[in-house]
């Protein structure tokens, strides 16, 4: 293929090589692809095969609970389904999402590299991922697990009659996958950057998925002790857990959130990365406070590993533990109330435009802030007491997972797209898509900070019928985000064959990314770019940001799209 | 009829409810602030708006920065201060409290009083009177959880948990197992019904008496051989166990403990753990002799033994 038969690319003086998704067209050659690029593309449609699933268990969840007795499905079906959708949801689709997928996509690009450190580890880790995930999956068709996501000990080892050790070698599994993913992101960083990426030069995305690999190379061999002390305990009868041999069940808790609270981390900071790129470049600014924002990131990164306890302030923990661990999870309020203010005043005296992408990273800044500072009554040991294992906590996790990381993947999802496929989607029914999610978001879970409050427990199938009028909205509102996550799949598949052409860098943003053809050749760059400016480089350092220009090609994109050859 | 389940009652609910509502208060203002920046910002330099975008000095960029993370980092650390203080105020029971043996099972609760009165799913107390709960499980973790008292506390195997409460108004409260534990986890329902300390008096006296856990922790004692070495009138020179309960215990290897439940559970099973000066190591362990009942009708035996009599 030539410059001639890409409308809407400049004019390069020289020719292109073919695209990365011309390279090749065969199963066979995405099966055993080694580009970035194409991996990238692989996790994005196993997570959305994983998403729907856990989808699926959640609707299905929330159709049981809109009648106070337990009569859609039977106590023991519940329990499996909240399982099922937990186990998905976290180790699956959010662990995974951003990182794996634009991060894959992007990240090699953003550093004017050609491919990660080490392409055939990556494509292993799909492998890897994928063979976890069909590992936990079999548990669900053989019959279910029903121990929470969390897995707690000795009701995991001793009492439940459920698929576990399946389940959980599925999840031991996709940690190695999260190991050899977070290694090769680390290995790349400081290895493949182009001349004149220095540190401080990295776009925040970049920095964002380099401290989520840390924390995944450094938190996941947690889990995975723990998991195969589990499986052990149950296939050889360890005793670990259990009590009455010395054991001690609360020891999983410690190890469990040893590792799962840093991977809270995990889910959230690659998003925190994603709004950034996408704010910066719809108000035209530069991000407020570059050195703040990558501190931030570091500081979360670290801190991460050092407030597992504010889960376990009920379990019996020592009134002096607790107390630390409350300090702690004070203390790290602090570098996020920095992101979320410093995102506000990028911007100020910026040109704001509101693309679907930007509606997106808006509604994160503010769900995430909701998320956090519901954080804080969390923090508060004696309020804990009172919240813990109710629907506050529920509300609390998916302000922060939904509709902190499930808006930022969409808000970036929005923004690569037309890198990734050279198309554009239909932008108004993107808009309203995203304003339906935001919509139905809290609708959906809002309620629950109050069901919480008045002392619903979580994980139950049949509740009080003084809770019935706040659960009956919040299922309500999983019907509007239903349909909200159902559109775009729905606009992104008619962009493919449908959507005008993109051109090279259809927002003006300023990443390398951008400074390639889309979708990329194979080799990202036909001469690997040199690096003299910092990221974000919408303005003069001081001087005053300008309008977007207009994108020149954008009349030859009007025209109707290229034929399919 | 029982009150509703957020009703309000007791110590701990108070000092929440204001907790509460003042960080309640707070994020309300910040989540104003920051959607107000938000939107007015969007507004105001929406593109195509010809208002004049100032310049920031690097200067104000610096103070600007440094205001909000002094600004965070202060409200942050007042708030662990001020709600960590709360914690610790009430974290121990007051002197004289009352104490139930509560034992949790799935699915259900069930509760022993100093008497030996007996109940199940249902816990009678008098208002008033702070309660010192001791909680068991005999198999997986359970959460004793009453959102009136606005109090939860873990009830793992193999531990004894401690709680205290006391309800200032006499009324039915709910009572829910908050951590997931099987298939009956939300049926795993209860009601603790406070009562003027009169009618108490006389619902107890209602009550049938014996069995008990002290009466079966009596027993236990003699049949399975405690009495053997800590009977007063015992050759064996082992510690006199009247009136332990609650003192200060030094220990052979320096340390002093103080003789609370965990302490006399892990004397019995785990006996070589802590050794009493002055004494030798001779006590056998009793874990595979003694089922979890039996432990703990042991330790409420002990517990009652005030000192006052033999
Ligand atoms: C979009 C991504 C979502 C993610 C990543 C996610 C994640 C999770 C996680 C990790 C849990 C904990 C499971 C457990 O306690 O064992 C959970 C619970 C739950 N989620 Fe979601 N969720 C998502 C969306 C939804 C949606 C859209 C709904 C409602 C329609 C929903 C409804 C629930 C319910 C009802 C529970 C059970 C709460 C409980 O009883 O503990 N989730 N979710
Ligand atoms: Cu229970």
């Amino acid at each position: 293929m030539t410059d001639a038969a890409r409308p809407g690319t400049p004019d390069r003086g020289y020719s292109l090589p073919p695209s990365y998704l011309n390279a090749g067209t065969t199963l066979k050659s995405w099966l055993l692809t080694t580009d970035h690029k194409r991996i990238g593309l692989l996790y994005l449609a196993s997570i959305t095969v994983f998403f729907m699933i856990g989808g699926i268990a959640a609707a299905v969840m929330r159709t049981e609970l809109m009648t106070p007795a337990g009569d859609l499905v039977s106590a023991d079906t519940y329990n499996r389904l909240f399982t099922l959708h937990g186990v998905i949801m976290v180790w699956f689709f959010l662990i995974p999402a951003v990182p794996t997928t634009l991060g894959n996509f992007v990240l090699p690009l953003a550093i004017g590299a050609r491919d990660v450190a080490f392409p055939r580890l990556n494509l292993f880790s799909w492998y890897l991922n994928i063979a976890g995930g069909s590992l936990a999956l079999s548990a669900l068709l053989l019959g279910g697990v029903d121990t929470g996501w969390t897995f707690y000990t000795p009701y995991s080892t001793l009492y439940s009659n459920s698929y576990v050790t399946l389940a959980a070698a599925g999840v031991f599994v996709a940690g190695f996958s999260s190991i050899a993913t977070g290694l090769n992101f680390i290995v790349t960083v400081h290895t493949q950057r182009t001349e004149g990426m220095g540190w401080m030069r990295l776009p925040l995305f970049v920095w964002s998925i380099y401290a989520t690999s840390i924390i995944l190379v450094l938190a996941t061999p947690a889990l995975a002790i723990v998991l195969a002390m589990i499986v052990g305990e149950r296939v050889f009868d360890l005793g670990l857990f259990d009590p009455r041999r010395g054991g001690d069940p609360i020891l999983f808790q410690h190890i469990f959130w040893f590792y799962s609270h840093p991977a809270v981390y995990i889910m959230i900071l690659p998003g925190m990365g994603v709004v950034t790129e996408v704010l910066t470049c719809f108000s035209r600014r530069k991000v407020f406070g570059y050195e703040a924002m990558v501190f931030a990131i570091l500081g979360i990164a670290i801190f991460g590993f050092f407030v597992w306890g504010h889960h376990m302030f009920v379990s019996g923990q020592s009134t002096f533990a607790s107390l630390i661990f409350s300090l702690l999870s004070f203390v790290i309020a602090v570098p996020s109330a920095i992101k979320v203010f410093n995102w506000s005043a990028t911007l100020y005296g910026g040109h704001i435009t509101f693309e679907a992408s930007m509606l997106y990273a808006l509604g994160f800044v503010g769900l995430f802030t909701m998320g956090g500072l519901t954080g804080l009554f969390l923090a508060s040991i004696p309020i804990d007491v009172h919240v813990t294992d109710t629907y506050f906590i529920v509300a609390h996790f998916h302000y922060i997972m939904v509709g902190g990381m499930v808006s930022a993947f969409f808000a970036g999802l929005h923004f690569w797209w037309p890198k990734i496929t050279g198309r554009m989607y239909s932008e108004g029914f993107a808009r309203a898509a995203a304003l339906l999610m935001f919509v139905g978001f809290n609708v959906t879970f809002f309620p629950q900070f109050i069901l919480g409050f008045m002392g619903m427990p979580r994980r139950y199938w049949s509740y009080p019928p003084e809770f019935q009028i706040l659960n009956l909205m919040s299922s309500f509102g999983a019907m509007i985000l239903t349909l909200a996550y159902a559109l775009p799949m729905i606009y992104f598949a008619l962009s493919l064959w449908r959507g005008r052409m993109a051109g090279d860098n259809p927002w003006r943003a300023t990443g390398l990314e951008w400074a390639t053809a889309s979708p990329p050749p194979r080799e990202n760059f036909v001469q690997r770019p040199v690096v003299d400016r910092a990221p974000y480089d919408y303005h003069p350092a001081h001087g005053e940001p300008t309008e977007r220009e207009d994108d020149p090609d954008r009349e030859k994109r009007d025209d109707r799209p290229e034929d399919p050859a | 009829m029982s009150d509703a389940i957020w009703s309000r009652a007791g110590a701990h609910a108070e000092s929440f409810d204001r907790l509460f509502t003042v960080l309640t208060g707070f994020s309300v203002l910040i989540l104003l602030l920051v959607a107000g920046l938000i939107v007015g910002f969007s507004i105001r330099f929406r593109s195509g708006s010809k208002v004049t975008r100032h310049k920031v000095s690097r200067l104000i960029h610096r103070e600007i920065e440094i205001g909000w993370i002094a600004a965070t980092a202060i409200v942050a650390l007042f708030f662990f201060w001020w709600t960590t203080s709360a914690n610790l105020q009430q974290a121990a029971a007051p002197a004289g409290a009352m104490e139930i043996h509560i034992e949790a099972k799935q699915w259900m609760w069930k509760a022993s009083h100093p008497d030996g009165t007996r109940e199940i799913s249902t816990l009678h107390v008098p208002a008033g009177q702070p309660v010192r709960l001791y909680l068991n499980s005999q198999d997986v973790i359970h959460s004793f959880f009453v959102p009136a008292f606005r109090l939860k506390q873990d009830v793992v195997p193999g531990r004894t948990a401690t709680m205290w409460f006391r309800a200032d108004r006499a009324g039915t409260y709910p009572l829910l197992c908050a951590e997931y534990c099987g298939t009956g986890h939300s049926r795993m329902l209860g009601e603790i019904v406070v009562m003027e300390p009169a009618d108490f008096a006389a619902w107890l006296d209602s009550r049938p008496q014996g069995g008990g856990m002290i009466a079966a922790g009596r027993m236990l004692f003699t049949s399975v051989g405690c009495s053997g070495c800590h009977a007063p009138g015992s050759t064996v020179h082992a510690p006199d166990l009247d009136g332990l309960y609650g003192r200060q215990v030094p220990l052979a290897d320096g340390r002093v403990v103080t003789a609370d439940a965990a302490y006399i559970q892990d004397s019995i099973l785990l006996p070589r753990r802590d050794i009493v000066a002055g004494y030798a190591p001779i006590m056998p362990d009793f874990a595979d002799l003694l089922d979890e009942d039996e432990v703990a009708a042991l330790v409420a035996y002990i517990r009652s033994l005030k000192g006052d009599a033999s």
